[in-house]
């Protein structure tokens, strides 16, 4: 391949521009972007988003910016999820489907790759972001500043993602990238670079979030929350930090011994010269397994936060469900070789492996169990968070029932890589990880912004990605026992078609589901004065975050509230302990914004767009300029201020006045729109 | 587990130390994940050890002697570093700064050796590219020397630091992190010079 010193590998003919499909994608995505951005111009927004948002330290910001960013990579992995879907249901015999393999294969690795990385990890980050300082009473996270440059390491990889698809192609090699096939010498394209950089640089992103929130969890809880007494989803997110610390460095090796064997000719997963493929599968695996409870832990939080909620009880088992977590993640440590029993470790191993992965089981069914007796005899309120929860449970333990299935290793072999196994990790994602993030986007949403959201295009919404999960793939576990290996790009057998064209017409519904979810923030955007939450404490729930008004002042609490119940909330509204913090104050120290984060962003996504395309000097440059950034920060001694106790109380006030008086707010608004 | 609270809370409102305190914490905590990553480069190293392709095994390449002087340069580096830090915390800054460079230069040497190795197998024809051993070999030690030179351009700035604006609590924090990570980086040698060097020559 030539190569030429200013744009590297780089090429016109790296745009797609012969495919329709992409082109058309590409069209509409720039077009769109256009308008956003020709509008926001109009509307004189640069400056506030800016000030206010991009460059915003504060842990609630952030919180929303990922979620806004996961949603927005959600809808492109779902659109490579209705392609898969579309294109199976129709190539079947002389019927050869709308896209070419090559097409085909990029698609379903880059679905695997968004959904995992930057759609359920960015959702989990956000909430966890939005709602943990509020929880423990804290004002900010450990590492403000290290918050916002996680946050756009995220989005600069989530990018590179996207350039993908207009700039050169992505990864042929599925999401989990196994060599020998994602070697040079068998996809010397940038498909595979592109999701090896993109992975590595927001991998970083991840393993800096993980520690600031564990140093925060641990570190900077109110006084009197000892550990036994935290929120469940601070409890879970805890483990949760533990696990991506743990894990995530082990996936930075992984992609760096690839980036060599591609890069530098060297011979760690090659098939000639001493390499060992199995080598990768293993050490990919090892953070790929506990990745999986990465981001289920915290929708499990979630639900347990949810079902106490509406089920107007505490919750049943709290000990039990933090010792069920801290096992469930000691376990996933040690089940990792259950992704490749197949590999030929022996028997033993094998035995070993499955067992351990059976054990797991055993502390999810305590958790289940715990789920529904604290709704057992409870008053239970039906809102859209609880029927997430409700729907999870039962789909849930299907998929955790064909889980232990796939972890006999006699069975396995059978249905490895088959549409079975396809069927089996969306039984537990969906409902694991996706019900949980939603049911804590429609919980959490009125501490976020002040209104809730609109229940009736809440529960359509639920009710199009129940019946639309179970439509789109109970008929892959059919397919599975039918023989049908997973990524087929065409097929011969047609007894399989009917099944996909199930699987395709539940995919619709779950299309269905979502556009339900654009109208339920639509329309509870136009009406947000009739859903204004004025109390704070809209659902009635326990924890520390629902002690103050929605959306909180910046600085979440004027005075760091004392704990001394598991319940910090209810045992004040039992005891009558007013939450609201009264005069005099003292001062607060906050850290000032900082525009570093969006411009180390920025650098890092040039040096993965350099690394992927060989071009050098961009790659130095952007190293260049990144450790300037980080020099020049750490130069900084203006980090943080002070606010005086007189500003507090008039932010203060503002943050109870505006919770309260929602018609004056109402008058407001529409004098501004004016 | 402990039931009992770590009352920091109040920290970032009312004392100055407990920031820098969870930023000596939290950079403890990234060293441990950098202590994963370096057993994931010795795993892939000892998986790869033997595979050397008809290439030199390790016995043929090493040299003993050069790696020990190596050795040396490094830990010296690092009993500097000790009397910078003792300097430190008797405000003394001129005597701080010249501690910090021999540890600095030390370092350097030690790197300076390190890429001499390296040019002189990749001369021989026993590069990264030779073998799964020598990518092993490569990976491992490349990533610690990689770590080094990082310490060694973070030495620097904190010098012109020093210099420029003498002890305050945030060069003091910074300087207490650089001292963790230089020590961290002979752990990880001692165990690269045992694991790669001394069971190699065996």
């Amino acid at each position: 391949m030539t190569t030429s010193a200013l744009f590297g590998r780089l090429t016109l003919d790296a745009i797609p521009y012969q495919n329709p499909i992409i082109m058309g994608t590409v069209g509409t995505v720039t077009i769109l972007g256009v308008l956003l951005v020709a509008w926001l111009t109009y509307q004189r927004r640069w400056a506030y988003l800016w000030n206010e948002w991009f460059t915003s330290v504060d842990h609630k910001r952030i919180g929303v910016m990922y979620i806004i960013f996961s949603v927005i990579m959600m809808l492109r992995g779902f659109a490579d999820a209705i392609m898969m879907r579309t294109h199976q249901a129709l190539a079947q015999g002389m019927g050869q489907g709308y896209l070419p393999p090559e097409h085909y294969d990029q698609i379903f690795s880059a679905h695997g790759t968004i959904m995992i990385i930057f759609v359920a990890m960015p959702f989990f980050i956000g909430l966890m972001n939005f709602v943990v300082p509020l929880q423990i009473g804290a004002r900010d996270v450990a590492y403000p500043f290290l918050n916002s440059v996680s946050f756009w390491l995220t989005v600069a990889s989530g990018l590179l993602v996207m350039v993908s698809l207009a700039v050169g192609d992505f990864s042929q090699a599925g999401w989990s990238g196994y060599p020998p096939y994602s070697e040079l010498k068998f996809s010397p394209s940038t498909g595979v670079d592109y999701w090896m950089w993109s992975l590595q640089l927001g991998g970083i992103g991840t393993l800096v979030t993980g520690i600031n929130f564990f140093v925060t969890i641990l570190r900077m809880r109110a006084p009197g929350m000892s550990l036994m007494k935290m929120p469940i989803f601070t409890w879970t997110i805890f483990v949760t930090t533990v696990l991506i610390m743990f894990s995530f460095p082990v996936l930075t090796v992984t992609l760096a011994l690839l980036a060599m064997d591609r890069y530098l000719d060297m011979h760690f997963f090659t098939n000639d010269f001493g390499g060992n493929q199995m080598m990768f599968a293993n050490l990919f695996w090892i953070w790929g397994h506990p990745e999986v409870y990465i981001v289920v832990l915290p929708a499990f939080g979630i639900f347990s936060e949810v079902v106490s909620t509406f089920s107007k009880k505490r919750l049943f088992g709290y000990a039990s469900m933090v010792y069920a977590t801290i096992a469930i993640a000691i376990l996933s440590f040690v089940v990792w070789l259950h992704h490749f029993f197949t590999m030929g470790s022996g028997a033993n191993v094998n035995a070993f492996f499955g067992i351990a992965t059976m054990i797991i089981a055993v502390p999810t069914g305590v958790k289940v169990f715990n789920w529904l007796f604290t709704m057992y005899r409870g008053r239970i309120e039906f809102t859209t968070a609880m029927m997430w929860s409700i729907g999870f449970i039962i789909t849930f333990a299907v998929g955790g029932m064909t889980g232990v299935l796939l972890a006999v290793p006699g069975a396995d072999f059978m249905l490895h890589n088959s549409e079975f196994l396809v069927a089996h990790f969306h039984n537990m994602l969906i409902p694991g990880a996706l019900f949980g993030y939603f049911a804590g986007y429609n919980f959490w949403f009125p501490k976020m912004f002040g209104f809730r959201l609109d229940e009736k295009w809440g529960k359509r919404s639920f009710w199009s990605w129940l019946v639309g999960f179970y439509l789109a793939f109970m008929p892959l576990y059919a397919l599975g026992f039918m023989g049908m290996p997973r990524r087929m790009s065409h097929y011969d057998n047609p007894y399989w078609q009917p099944y996909l064209i199930v699987a395709l017409l539940g995919t619709f519904l779950i299309a269905f589901g979502i556009f339900s979810q654009i109208m339920q923030l639509a329309v509870s955007i136009r009406q947000r004065h009739a859903l204004r939450d004025r109390t704070g404490d809209i659902w009635g729930s326990h924890s520390l975050e629902w002690s103050i008004p929605s959306p909180p002042a910046f600085y979440n609490f004027a005075k760091t509230p004392v704990v001394e119940d598991l319940y910090a909330f209810t045992y004040m509204k039992e005891n009558g302990i007013n939450p609201r913090a009264t005069a005099p104050f003292a001062p607060i120290h906050m850290p000032r914004n900082s525009s570093i984060g969006v411009f180390l962003g920025l650098f890092t996504f040039t040096l993965g767009f350099g690394l992927v395309w060989h071009m050098w000097w961009l790659v130095v440059g952007s190293l260049f300029a990144i450790l300037s950034l980080l020099v020049m920060r750490s130069t900084d001694d203006n980090v943080d201020y002070e606010l005086s106790p007189q500003q507090v109380a008039v932010y203060e006030a503002e943050a109870y006045q505006s919770a309260n008086q929602a018609s004056g707010q109402h008058a407001a608004d529409l004098a501004t729109q004016g | 587990m402990s039931d009992t609270t770590l009352d920091n809370h109040h920290g970032h409102a009312e004392h100055g130390h407990s920031p820098l305190n969870n930023q000596l914490f939290g950079f403890w905590l990234y060293l441990m994940t950098d202590c994963i990553l370096f057993a994931s480069l010795f795993a892939t190293y000892v998986v790869l050890k033997n595979n050397n392709a008809g290439g030199p095994t390790g016995h043929e390449i090493f040299e003993l002697r050069y790696v020990f002087l190596e050795t040396m340069l490094l830990l010296f580096s690092s009993f500097f570093n000790g009397f910078a830090m003792i300097n430190l915390s008797q405000n003394k800054v001129k005597q701080t700064v010249q501690w910090l460079i021999p540890t600095a230069l030390f370092g350097l040497g030690f790197i300076l050796m390190e890429i001499n190795e390296f040019s002189r197998l990749v001369i021989e024809g026993n590069g990264p590219d030779r073998s799964g051993f020598l990518s092993g070999f490569f990976g491992l030690v490349g990533t610690h020397g990689l770590h080094v030179s990082v310490g060694l351009i973070w030495m620097t700035v904190m010098i012109v630091q020093l210099l420029q604006k003498g002890i305050t609590p945030g060069v003091r924090s910074r300087l207490l992190r650089l001292s963790l990570f230089w020590h961290f980086l002979d752990v990880v040698w001692i165990g690269v010079f045992t694991v790669v060097y001394l069971m190699g020559v065996m």
